[in-house]
């Protein structure tokens, strides 16, 4: 009896110590790229390519104030911030009224255009970026900011209505009602109201967004020319491509690019994952 | 008379949001249509309609376009085995009562909300022949046979960027094969356990069927996400060795910006946009059918 029990606990001992080893491998794995990149910032345009240590003896905290100003990655930095901001105020504005007139408002033809929204967010159309492009030439907007900013808005709104909208839906009416008796009207109402109460859906809503338009490459590499108007991962590839041996100004540049997201992330984990989870599991 | 005004202005709501998606969303959805039966070169007012000419030589002619569909295909493969597999294994490790799993959750989700430019780059760094890390670390362990330009060898290329894109996400995966886990009650463990069901048959007999509905939807979101992978080919081969890495996506950007012939991309995407959309049809087919059950 008692061998048997010690037999159950050096098994679970085992057991849990071989999940820790694997957990805690994998975890290194996650971490050590984005250390090396943070480690090859330090050091010095040749040390990098001998200086495999992991701190360099001598760390050349310089190379992240070249990459801002030489590299010119301090522009495309808060060009990223001014996209980002613009287009998720933009989204959540925009989302929300929408939503809350799906949900609580009536007029003619209301299911239609919910349902045309909607099916643009399930029909995947990967040559639509040719024509937004031949679009936003017709429109003259090829390298202007506001060319950028529009089709990214568009894209963010269907899953950010549909979110907002499921979300108002569950909502008890009581409290607009007493808004309403107290001669509230209806943009007060989705203001004062509406708003306030939808936070964790606009949190989700946020998160998705920022991640989605700090990191967008694709339509920044289509439409702009301008260094002036690029952001990080479209100002990274052009960095890479003109100074081809300047690895450290280059990771610099790469950890200028995820540091923020990286705080932001550590600082809203708990709501990013949960919004995550939620926003795959209502795709069902 | 004011009622129905009144209701109309209900529209204003919604008048941002749908002007938008008229101009941005519905006119380019179109237009690639119609763009996709002419001939042209994205710059002159010289618009050819040439017919379906563009589709045939899409479905007829073009051998690097279907080598393209077939590597995207292969690195989806890779990820829907591997990747989900490692993020199922992990999820299950964590989801017993392990301390601190809400650390390696935190962990495991970063290169998911990262830029796939900067993941791209640090991996290309880390490849690099014959000074990066990975290439010194192989010679060190006395792996020197080992040591090759892993992309730009057409033998490597395309596994090593594929595993990058694994690598980047195996944690979303990994969070979602949990919350599922979570959400399986407890007493039906405790039950099974009380009958004499032992580790293997608890998992096969319980997780699994359970956890059915989530396999599909990490499963469809997998294909649909690999399938139009882009971010890290671009930083990392652009398409390169030959066309050992072209994946649709860049096959059609090719068509447009290299060759200048914009129907021809345009017909492109419709072929590219029907597989896909085979893939959702599937998903809403499959996910119905789950609800009825």
């Amino acid at each position: 009896m008692m061998s048997e029990t010690l037999f159950y606990r050096l098994q679970r001992f085992v057991k849990l110590s071989l999940s820790y080893l694997i957990l805690t491998a994998v975890a290194l794995s996650c971490l050590f790229p984005l250390w090396w990149m943070f480690v090859s910032a330090l050091k010095t345009k040749i040390s990098v390519f001998k200086d495999m240590s992991l701190w360099p003896a001598q760390q050349h905290w310089e190379n992240f104030y070249y990459a801002w100003t030489k590299g010119g990655f301090g522009q495309y930095f808060l060009n990223s911030l001014f996209y980002t901001v613009v287009v998720v105020t933009a989204i959540v504005l925009f989302s929300s009224l929408a939503a809350y007139a799906f949900s609580r408002l009536e007029f003619p033809f209301k299911n239609f255009f919910y349902i045309l929204l909607i099916a643009s967010m399930m029909i995947p159309i990967p040559g639509a970026f040719i024509a937004l492009f031949v679009l936003l030439k017709m429109l003259g907007l090829v390298n202007t900011r506001i060319g950028y900013i529009l089709p990214q808005i568009n894209m963010g709104l269907p899953f950010a209505i549909f979110l907002l909208k499921t979300f108002f839906d569950k909502l008890p009416r009581d409290l607009e009602d007493a808004a309403r008796i107290d001669g509230c009207s209806r943009l007060g109402i989705w203001l004062h109201v509406a708003l306030p109460l939808a936070r964790p859906a606009l949190a989700v809503v946020i998160i998705f967004n920022t991640l989605m338009v700090w990191n967008e490459y694709l339509l920044a590499m289509l439409i702009l020319q301008d260094k002036a108007k690029m952001p990080l991962p479209r100002g990274l590839m052009v960095f890479q491509g003109v100074h081809l041996v300047d690895y450290p100004l280059l990771m610099a540049g790469m950890t200028i690019t995820v540091v923020p997201v990286i705080i932001v992330y550590l600082l809203m984990q708990r709501h990013i994952i949960k919004g995550i989870t939620a926003g795959a599991l209502t795709g069902q | 008379m004011v009622k129905r005004w009144y209701t109309l202005t209900n529209y204003l709501f919604i008048l941002p949001a749908l002007l938008l998606f008229l101009v941005f969303g519905l006119y380019p959805f179109f237009k690639v249509f119609q763009l996709s039966l002419m001939s042209w070169d994205g710059i002159s007012s010289n618009m050819q309609f040439v017919g379906l000419a563009n589709f045939v030589e899409v479905f007829t002619q073009d051998k690097v376009w279907w080598g393209s569909v077939l590597n995207a295909a292969w690195i989806t493969f890779l990820a829907l085995t591997i990747q989900n597999g490692i993020a199922l294994i992990l999820a299950l490790l964590c989801a017993n009562d392990i301390k601190g799993g809400h650390v390696y959750r935190v962990i495991f989700y970063l290169p998911p909300v990262l830029s796939g430019i900067v993941i791209g780059l640090i991996w290309k760094w880390i490849f690099r022949y014959p000074d990066g890390i990975l290439n010194v670390a192989l010679v060190h362990m006395g792996l020197k046979h080992l040591v090759r330009d892993w992309l730009a060898d057409p033998k490597t290329a395309l596994n090593a960027v594929a595993a990058v894109h694994m690598w980047r996400g195996f944690g979303w995966g990994f969070v979602i094969f949990l919350a599922g886990l979570q959400n399986i009650p407890q007493q039906i463990y405790e039950a099974a356990r009380v009958d004499g069901a032992n580790a293997w048959q608890r998992f096969w007999y319980i997780t699994v069927p359970l956890m059915i509905p989530v396999f599909i939807l990490v499963s469809i979101l997998t294909i649909l996400g690999s399938m139009q992978i882009y971010d890290i080919i671009a930083a990392t081969t652009n398409g390169g060795p030959g066309y050992h890495t072209e994946v649709p996506v860049t096959r059609i950007l090719a068509s447009m910006q290299g060759a200048g012939r914009f129907g021809y991309a345009c017909a492109q995407g419709i072929a590219f946009g029907l597989i896909l959309l085979t893939v959702s049809m599937l998903q809403l087919w499959v996910s119905n059918k789950m609800k009825r059950e």
